[in-house]
């Protein structure tokens, strides 16, 4: 009698729940990149609080983002390796950037402290190639006249798994060291000439802090939180630089986003004398005619209000928030290029 | 295992002339000896149509499940090769022989990989062996009676535990460890001694060869130890009491009667550790220093093929890339499946040269 009485409410529950479900807008679904997950999902959980509208986002790397958005099972791919235009173009894709984060590189020198010591890009990039072999190489010396550097080997610390992170800091190299370019490149993964390899920023961390002599790169966010010993870097101005929210903003602000194809701006080396050279944007692919227009308007929505007031969430996790003056670029790229198959703007 | 399966095969006959066994039938005919000719026949004929169609409910869905794993196995092979079909046309036989790993020129060579997953996994098996079945000789011979509970079921939580805390246990504790003591000594040790300086040359990162080869070995030494001590214990008593009595040690009682009365198990046990060192992946990751590079050291970074599957799968851009991940695990694949065989192949003949 009483599990008769629970089965018959159980039904009516279910029944008066899929009855509801078409009033309730359909969650807006994303996959990609790792490196914003963490954002994304605070702003999902502001924004379902204040619209009731939920954000479904997979964390699966940004190869995996392209290749689900290509495919049509998300609503919008994340990418922290912006696209060719032209692949853009012949895949009917848009991208834009949401949040600024960067690479720095931390080091484990016994008696030098955070920020001690200075780099420049081409001793970076000579390190990483295995031509700096030793902590008391010239070039270091010459950077850091008043440091006391120890003659102890140079350890290098990189990413095993293809990561957004090593694009930034290999895109940087490359700008900076023809060297790099021609033997090794840009990519989320290279062939390193040199170095251990460690799984994702928490592993490069760890073998940094565990490895006397060692030099890494991690992202910013975790360089903060973890308060590692990092180094400054001397940026295209000549200026050397502490990694910090202004130093990012300020890369972000200086680059040229307004003259940028479909906004294929990768934020390292900029121009300014505040601008932290190794820096980057994350990016959000989505279709011009998407199949679903409506699930597109809902996420257009939601990066809408992210933009707006998802700002302080940013800062409280580390990552720096778009410029005012890119925000109101890329809200006009929607409402011009994202459109449904009737040609009308998603955005109103 | 064929022990087991030939019982197997035993029961399932017996099942089936059970089915068709005279004795019950005729039980059948004196209950309804009063009845009708007829109505004997009919219900004899609809039991004996019950029990076959019983059967054949059974032997289909056992048969069902048999050949799905035969079709899982299948789509799997067809999926691998499938996948690899793209890096196969661009590199060919050089796939194998090549140390390159280069995702920006897009040119990639397996050398390296499998490289290290087989000598870690030798490194591992050539400690976790030894070690592996003393603990079972230990359990099921020498120790007092009260620790072998304790000791057992400690060896078999070592089984339990996920890889991933061995690769983090790795990480933060032992290879810290290993730097700061070992390392540094064995360098020095073996720096003026010609093959094996080259062997254990270069800084002590920690982390290397070296190192993921003894988590691997502890890692598969409970699988080791736990059949070695299950078919130790299947030895008849007055075999070794035989032995005892005339007069011999503990050490040759094992060594002459134990082992060879238990090869195949301890075989099979052997076996199956190196299958899981082959194909473990989280443990080796943390702690091999995923280099694409063969070095003479063992105390170099190097990486396996699990390792760079699970490291560049999921940021793997373009389709060669993933076809050339796609491709190290169809070799992965194909090397597991050779070490079975030749398992299979020594047991056989094991079996052979007994009979």
């Amino acid at each position: 009698m009483t599990f008769k009485t629970l089965a018959r409410a159980a039904c009516i529950a279910a029944v008066a729940a899929t009855a509801t479900a078409p009033v309730r807008a359909a969650d807006i679904s994303g996959a990609g990149a790792t490196f914003p997950y963490p954002i994304y999902a605070k702003w999902a959980e502001a924004y379902k609080a204040q619209t009731g509208n939920g954000l479904n986002y997979q964390s699966i790397g940004s190869g995996g983002g392209i290749k689900q958005i290509k495919a049509r099972t998300v609503t919008f791919g994340a990418s922290d390796m912006p696209l060719e235009p032209a692949d853009l173009k012949a895949s009917g894709l848009i991208q834009f950037p949401t949040v600024v984060g960067g690479d720095v590189p931390v080091v484990n020198l016994d008696g030098v402290k955070p920020g001690d010591l200075t780099l420049d890009g081409p001793t970076l990039a000579r390190i990483f190639l295995g031509e700096i072999k030793s902590w008391d190489d010239p070039a270091i010396k010459t950077l850091n006249p008043t440091a006391k550097l120890p003659s102890q080997a140079i350890v290098v610390v990189h990413r095993s798994d293809g990561s957004g992170t090593t694009f930034i800091w290999t895109d940087y190299l490359s700008k900076v060291s023809a060297d790099w370019k021609t033997k090794v490149g840009a990519s989320t993964a290279v062939e390193w000439p040199v170095g251990i390899g460690a799984k994702g920023n928490e592993g490069v961390a760890q073998n940094v802090s565990n490895t006397r002599g060692a030099i890494g790169y991690v992202e910013y966010a975790y360089v903060k939180q973890n308060k590692m010993n990092f180094t400054r870097v001397v940026n295209k101005d000549g200026k050397a630089v502490s990694p910090d929210s202004q130093a990012f903003q300020a890369a972000a602000g200086n680059a040229d986003w307004a003259h940028s194809d479909m906004y294929h701006v990768i934020l390292t080396d900029q121009p300014g004398a505040n601008s932290w050279p190794v820096a980057g944007a994350t990016f959000i692919l989505m279709y011009k005619q998407p199949q679903d227009p409506a699930a597109a308007g809902e996420a257009l929505k939601f990066f809408s209000w992210a933009y707006a007031s998802g700002g302080k969430l940013a800062e409280d996790l580390d990552y720096v928030p778009m410029p005012a003056a890119v925000v109101a670029q890329i809200k006009k790229t929607w409402a011009d290029e994202i459109k449904d198959s009737a040609g009308k703007s998603l955005m109103n | 295992m064929m022990v087991s399966m030939n019982e197997a095969n035993n029961v399932d006959q017996a099942i089936m002339q059970g089915s068709e066994d005279p004795g019950r039938i005729v039980v059948t005919d004196a209950v309804l000896a009063d009845e009708p000719a007829v109505g004997v026949s009919a219900s004899r004929a609809g039991v004996l149509r019950r029990f076959a169609l019983d059967d054949l409910v059974f032997h289909t869905m056992t048969r069902g499940a048999a050949i799905a794993v035969l079709i899982l196995l299948g789509g799997v092979i067809v999926s691998l090769v499938n996948g690899s079909i793209p890096a196969i046309r661009a590199f060919g036989f050089d796939f194998l022989d090549t140390q390159v790993w280069n995702p920006v020129t897009e040119k990639f060579g397996a050398l390296a990989p499998i490289y290290g997953t087989l000598v870690t996994s030798a490194l591992a098996m050539l400690v976790a062996v030894p070690v592996g079945l003393g603990v079972a000789v230990f359990l099921t011979e020498l120790c007092p009676h009260n620790l072998r509970r304790p000791l057992g079921i400690a060896i078999e939580l070592l089984a339990g535990i996920p890889s991933i805390i061995y690769g983090i246990w790795g990480l933060f504790i032992l290879a810290p460890f290993l730097q700061t003591w070992v390392q540094p000594a064995i360098i020095a040790a073996t720096g003026n001694i010609p093959i094996l300086s080259s062997l254990f040359a270069g800084p002590p990162y920690g982390i290397g060869i070296l190192t993921s080869a003894f988590v691997l070995a502890i890692m598969v030494l409970p699988f080791i130890s736990s059949i070695s001590r299950d078919v130790f214990e299947t030895v008849p008593p007055v075999l070794k009491e035989a032995a005892f009595g005339i007069g011999c040690t503990k050490w040759e009682v094992m060594r002459k009667v134990v082992i060879p009365y238990t090869r195949v198990g301890v075989i099979g046990g052997v076996m199956l550790g190196l299958g899981r060192a082959l194909g473990e992946t989280m443990a080796v990751t943390f702690v091999i220093g995923n280099a694409h590079k063969i070095s003479n050291s063992l105390l170099a970074p190097g990486t396996t093929i699990s390792a760079t599957i699970a490291n560049e799968f999921t940021e793997a851009v373009g389709d060669l890339y993933t076809s050339s991940l796609i491709e190290l695990g169809l070799i992965l694949f194909v090397i597991t499946f050779l070490v079975l065989a030749a398992a299979r192949y020594m047991l056989m003949r094991l079996e052979k040269k007994a009979v």
